[in-house]
């Protein structure tokens, strides 16, 4: 280990000023980066750790400062440079892809000129040679028409076509070390999988030294040579990526591992959680930061601060039992809540269905005087085409698919915050109005929604108590006093484990997770019949996503409630739902229980998706079944199957022409898909 | 794009038909008999008979306004009840004029001025400077023109007499000399009241875009600090400036009504004022068309600024 790191931090600590205050982000946190290394950075939101990825680049918000250390740059300290000599390095040696592609670039500007900008900067190439090295570099991201992309404007392209424009634009000048901060947290599944294919034979190329952080540790798994944990600005532990995953030391950790949900293993059973969240750095503990969580913490863990020690070569661990942990003498039990009692609801799928979708349809755009004014030309937009599906009592649906297969439009419309044009909605057995104004209270009641963003689905100007009494007034069934709404209220907090002081609080006063539960207690508020909930958890952290899996399971048993999850997170819903459905391009190509649809054979469509999880696990090299190209518009739907333009099973000219007949796998288990049953096992079964 | 235009036009053409019949309803409405004002009190019953057979006050309404829309449209816009009773027509075009010249002046002082001041600010966001500059734009916005322009007119054009200003301000030849002493008092005038605004505007532009991903995508190209700023930044920034500017060249046309009375100015505004003391109708008519024509003007030519100059609405 003689060799110099292409960049190291050495006791860094950077301090946020909020509110007149500051207020310390990253708290001497050393790091280091070897010559062709990838090193992950792993960590929760509010963790710092984008903050710390672009000070290693000497890059600081403007409200932050550089409290003490420093940042060796092939052993210089940048720290002391001035702003003319990073310059020179920026752009040239180090640069970074950043989360959000289409925010990183400019909206005025051409993709060609913004990529040739750089080289004409650092390597003084004329104006035409410039661009020529524009369009070699777009090749490189496998842009398969350089000379056309050149001239787009970044809003004409796709998500995953604008990360590879932000990718070419890092990677003009070769430099040595690339920072890429969750480059694909914005993407789908399946461009994320191309993206990251595509990461990790450029890095390969490329011959720098990368460092990706991410919160995802799947995807940290797959890219990462080395991985350094961090927790409220500290590094907790860091160790090469093979040994940290299969023999964890930290038990945040250890913790952290446990709490993913996994496709099809511990569906039965609850997921470990981490309890509490993670402090406020205003109020930093003052021993481990981490102890306030911790299952083994011990009364020295909250008065001392653990120093960073070496348990073994190339490994760092911050804690204060790490001994006991790598002798196994300490199992670190993540607590298990006690599973709610479900003996009042026993069987967990019950008779009949509750929500019935025949042939529903929904358009937008249409031939309107007022389009025709406004010149638009008459195009439809297909978001659902003659959808049918059905969920069970006392069980969970769930709808997957891509962004842009229709699934929150179709949630939607059975909700009724948009009208279906076409096509019946039975709830109960009672065909309900498409409008949302003709639906009589009653079924209001029975049919409530949970949505993605709680930050966003919380009126910041009621308290909890007011949000939730509010729904209790709205929806009751007799006349309540004052006193038993209030009684309601608790008992809903209590239901999702909040306390009853929670109701004084405002939406402000809430972490992320605890509005999600308010959100959650206010679709509980009139005894549903079905709860539709659209990506419950994507807008929230892994050890808190566990914690609303395990309620959203809990409510289920305990108040009878049957679910129409929606998600794009295939490993999260397996978790929850018993029956899966999946959507592309508004129409559903295959369904089955969550064993099925996650074993063979599966729809080509679903093979992909499943196929381009990053398992959590470096030992599991992710699927090589690629999706190519983009999702088509919703306006051109492709004739024959709409799946053929990308499938990787396509077998001729009939994908192209017919639709495709459903093609039932046995015990409701159906796929829509010119490709027999049979056939499809034995190729699928024959996958490398 | 050309669509959008042609489809701006037309709605242009139609706001002006509207507002046309708006117009005249309301000179319809104002109290009194025009015939018995102009001629006044002591005017014989065969006078003012006469008199309103000349200018058609006798037909009914409807085709007084199709004889006036007719007549306006084919360039006819009657004939001025006072003075030597003249067609109307040269007399607004020629106000239009003057009114031009003293808006392309104030645009000249006014937008350079107030970008970089906008700029300054945003880049030394909550420093001594920003605080000047805020409180400098919002003191004079609050300023009435008539207070502003009574100031440089004793201070400058009757206080610093060196300087050669004059106190009322004509219509300059064509030398640059001659406009710069004509116009550039009222000018500034007009400019205060741009200022404070279009800087603060300008301001908010800057710092809303500074928070964007891309500066520090710019940034990070390792890009000199200007370019960053005048090349990625600006682009983006000043869009709904323009936009503001544009529309405020409808105002400068036919609204400069205290500044052109305070300079004595003969632009479209203080010929407005006439036309009204005088209950001079087919004048004053005339300059209110023109006036909501320049403001319907500047109104399409901002949004066809906007649209040709933001990619994400040109190439839709």
């Amino acid at each position: 280990m003689t060799q110099l790191p292409v960049i190291a931090a050495q006791h860094l600590c950077i301090d946020y000023k909020l509110d007149k205050q500051w207020i310390n982000a990253i708290n001497g946190v050393s790091l280091a980066i070897n010559p062709f290394e990838t090193h992950g950075l792993v960590g929760e939101s509010g963790s710092g750790k984008s903050t710390l990825a672009l000070a290693l680049m000497r890059y600081m918000a403007a409200n932050a400062r550089i409290e003490s250390g420093e940042v060796l740059f092939y052993g210089e300290n940048l720290l002391v440079k001035s702003d003319a000599e990073m310059r020179r390095i920026w752009g040239r040696q180090m640069s970074l892809v950043p989360q959000d592609p289409l925010a990183a670039l400019n909206p005025a500007y051409p993709i060609g000129e913004q990529i040739a900008e750089i080289t004409r900067l650092h390597e003084g190439l004329s104006r035409p040679a410039a661009r020529q090295r524009a369009f070699e570099v777009l090749e490189r991201v496998r842009i398969a028409d350089p000379e056309a992309v050149a001239r787009k404007y970044p809003h004409q392209l796709s998500g995953g076509m604008q990360q590879r424009v932000n990718i070419a634009m890092a990677l003009s000048t070769q430099p040595k070390l690339l920072v890429l901060d969750e480059p694909t947290t914005a993407l789908d599944v399946t461009t994320e999988a191309v993206i990251l294919d595509l990461f990790r034979s450029l890095i390969q190329e490329n011959r720098g030294a990368a460092l990706y952080v991410s919160h995802n540790l799947g995807v940290i798994a797959q890219m990462c040579d080395r991985v350094t944990v961090l927790y409220a600005g500290e590094v907790m532990a860091c160790a090469p990526v093979d040994e940290l995953y299969a023999n964890p030391l930290h038990p945040y950790t250890i913790s952290l591992l446990a709490s993913i949900p996994r496709p099809l293993s511990g569906h039965e059973t609850r997921l470990p959680t981490i309890p509490g969240v993670a402090p406020s750095l205003a109020e930093r503990p003052r021993g481990c930061v981490f102890a306030p969580r911790c299952p083994v913490a011990l009364q020295q863990c909250f008065d001392e601060k653990p120093p960073l020690e070496e348990p073994g070569p190339g490994r760092l661990v911050k804690c204060h039992r790490w001994r006991e942990i790598t002798e196994g003498m300490l199992a670190v039990e993540t607590p298990h809540e006690p599973m709610a009692d479900t003996s009042q609801h026993p069987a967990p799928t019950g008779e009949g269905y509750v929500l019935n979708v025949e042939g529903l349809s929904k358009r937008y755009g249409s031939h309107t005087l007022f389009s025709r004014l406004n010149g638009d030309k008459s195009r439809f937009v297909q978001a659902v085409d003659d959808v049918a599906m059905r969920v069970r009592a006392r069980s969970t649906l769930g709808l997957v698919g891509e962004s842009g297969s229709g699934k929150t439009t179709l949630a939607r419309c059975i909700v009724g915050l948009e009208t279906a044009d076409d096509g019946r909605i039975l709830l109960l057995d009672v065909i309900i109005p498409n409008a949302l104004r003709r639906r009589s209270r009653a079924f209001l009641r029975e049919l409530q929604m949970v949505f993605q963003n709680p930050n966003d689905t919380l009126n910041p100007y009621q308290t909890v108590g007011q949000a939730l009494g509010r729904t209790i007034r709205r929806l009751k069934t007799e006349p309540l006093t004052p006193e038993h709404i209030q009684a309601r209220v608790i008992d809903l907090l209590a239901a999702v484990r909040l306390t009853p002081d929670y109701a004084g609080r405002y939406p402000a006063e809430l972490s992320g997770g605890e509005k999600q539960r308010v959100a959650i207690a206010r679709a509980f508020a009139a005894n549903p019949a079905l709860v539709v909930a659209d990506e419950p958890t994507s807008a929230l952290d892994v050890s808190v996503q566990a914690v609303i899996l395990n309620l959203l399971k809990d409510l289920r048993a305990r108040e009878g409630a049957s679910y129409l999850v929606i998600s794009h997170d295939l490993a999260a819903i397996a978790y929850l739902a018993d029956w899966i459905a999946v959507m592309y391009l508004g129409q559903i190509v295959e369904e089955g229980s969550t064993e099925q649809v996650y074993n063979i054979p599966s729809h080509p469509y679903t093979e992909a998706l499943l196929s381009a999880i990053p398992a959590p696990d470096p030992r599991i090299k992710q699927g090589n079944v690629r999706l190519e190209g983009e999702v088509p518009s919703a306006a051109h739907i492709p004739r024959g199957c709409r799946f053929h333009t990308r499938c990787p099973r396509k077998i001729g000219a009939i994908c192209e022409q017919e639709e495709p007949p459903w093609r039932e796998a046995g015990s409701g288990h159906r796929i829509r898909c010119h490709i027999p049953i049979e056939d499809l096992i034995v190729l699928q079964n024959s996958a490398p | 794009m050309l669509r959008y235009i042609i489809r701006r036009i037309l709605l242009l053409i139609v706001t002006m038909f509207i507002t046309s019949a708006i117009i005249f309803a309301l000179t319809q409405l104002v109290p009194g008999d025009v015939a018995r004002l102009i001629l006044g009190r002591e005017a014989s019953p065969e006078a003012l008979e006469q008199f309103r057979a000349e200018f058609g006050l006798n037909d009914p309404a409807p085709v007084q306004y199709a004889n006036w829309l007719v007549k306006f449209v084919t360039g006819d816009w009657g004939r001025s009840f006072t003075g030597t009773q003249g067609p109307v027509r040269p007399l607004v075009t020629d106000r239009i004029g003057n009114s031009l010249r003293l808006a392309l002046m104030t645009l000249v002082i006014a937008i350079p001025a107030s970008v970089l001041l906008g700029i300054a600010a945003a880049l030394r966001e909550n420093t001594w400077v920003d605080s000047a500059i805020s409180l400098l734009s919002l003191s004079v916005v609050g300023l009435p023109e008539f207070v502003t322009g009574l100031v440089l007119i004793n201070g400058i054009a009757l206080g610093a007499r060196a300087l050669g200003l004059p106190a009322t301000s004509a219509v300059p030849d064509n030398t640059l000399a001659d406009w710069i002493r004509q116009l550039i008092l009222p000018a500034i005038t007009a400019a205060f009241v741009l200022i404070g605004y279009v800087s603060r505007l300008t301001r908010a532009g800057v710092l809303d875009e500074l928070k964007k991903p891309y500066v520090r995508t710019a940034i990070l190209k390792g890009l000199p600090r200007r370019q960053v700023i005048f090349k990625h930044v600006l682009r983006n920034a000043l869009l709904p400036t323009i936009t503001v500017i544009a529309i405020s060249f409808g105002w400068l046309i036919g609204g400069l009504v205290v500044i052109e009375n305070v300079y004595n100015y003969p632009g479209l505004g203080a010929l407005m004022v006439e036309a009204v003391k005088q209950k001079n109708l087919f004048v004053l008519q005339a300059v209110v068309m023109v006036t909501i024509f320049f403001f319907a003007l500047a109104n399409l030519t901002a949004d066809v600024l906007y649209a040709v100059l933001n990619p994400r609405i040109r190439l839709e």
